[in-house]
């Protein structure tokens, strides 16, 4: 299945009246206000999620915090022309994402990946399947209603945030790489040094995990 | 490998977003998912989750664009 045939559909820019209604360029007729990056309290949060990420991708702490102070410093002369909060997070996040792939890319630091395995050896799928491998009664996928509408409820996209943050290490390390970063699978496999099978074990977990963690979290809520 | 369970059918389910499966194993895939509506609704949500986590990462990128990347899509607002 091409990565290309669906279409785009944007999360919707919460509380941000004036990027929705005229794009980036023109926050026209708002009240002065002060931009996210200038709110010490949501800075710190924002600084903390950001190095979380940057130091499970390149595993480590400096890297990270560079890569970060790089991310932060190139969004705070573009930061007055969002409005919300939520805009500004993911902007900064898109600029961070691109500095750690560039990172990942270039660099053959990193990463003795038989570390990756092992994180997450123990954690058998027996909660899933039962030992037949079948679907057990209560984690047998049910139909969600309606999937595609919870693309344009700001709540999806948190809720979708909270299971990403719930994955386990190694497994969040390969798929944020190949769905969030977009590095192609034998990208992964040479970056981090992991064979096609032990990437497809991972990347079968993390979906497994995440599609559960979608379910009870949002689509068995609103049912 | 002619009759699957779910665990192996889940997985190749997952791998069909990384490689294209043989023809023997959409075979044994489809006749799986014919008789299991558990596989089946996993399917279509293996789908929905790849096209969220797109629109997670394509919101990103515009704010990408505004950070003074190349104009490739237009600006967001109009859901």
């Amino acid at each position: 299945m091409s990565r290309d045939e669906f279409p785009l559909t944007l999360p919707p820019d919460e509380a941000d009246p004036a990027v929705s209604a005229s794009g980036v360029s023109a926050p026209e007729g708002g009240e002065p206000q002060r931009h996210g990056l200038q709110d010490q309290a949501f800075l710190s949060a924002l600084r903390t999620q950001m190095i979380k990420f940057a130091q499970l991708h390149l595993g480590d702490r400096h890297l990270a915090e560079d890569a970060v102070q790089e991310a932060l410093a190139g969004a705070w002369s573009g930061a007055q022309r969002f409005g919300g909060r939520a805009a500004i997070k993911t902007w900064v996040f898109a600029i961070l994402k691109n500095k750690v792939a560039d990172l990942l890319r270039h660099k053959q630091r990193m990463v003795d990946a038989s570390s990756l395995m092992k994180d997450d050896e123990e954690q058998a799928m027996s909660d899933l399947f039962d030992e037949r491998g079948h679907w057990l009664q209560d984690s047998k996928p049910t139909a969600w209603h309606c999937p595609e509408a919870s693309l344009e409820q700001q709540q999806f996209w948190a809720v979708l945030e909270v299971c990403l943050d719930g994955m386990p290490p190694a497994q969040a390390r390969v798929f944020m790489m190949r769905e969030f970063m977009g590095f192609e699978s034998d990208e992964i496999c040479s970056t981090v040094n992991v064979s096609s099978s032990n990437l497809f074990v991972l990347l079968h977990r993390a979906r497994l995990r995440l599609r559960e963690c979608l379910n009870q979290r949002w689509f068995a809520q609103a049912a | 490998m002619l009759k699957l369970n779910c665990e192996q059918a889940t997985r190749m389910m997952s791998e069909s977003q990384e490689r294209k499966l043989g023809t023997t194993e959409r075979t044994v895939l489809r006749m799986h998912t014919w008789i299991c509506s558990g596989c089946r609704n996993f399917g279509g949500q293996l789908g929905f989750i790849r096209q969220a986590m797109k629109g997670f990462a394509a919101h990103a990128d515009d704010g990408d664009d505004a950070a003074g990347g190349g104009g490739k899509r237009p600006p967001p607002g109009g859901v």
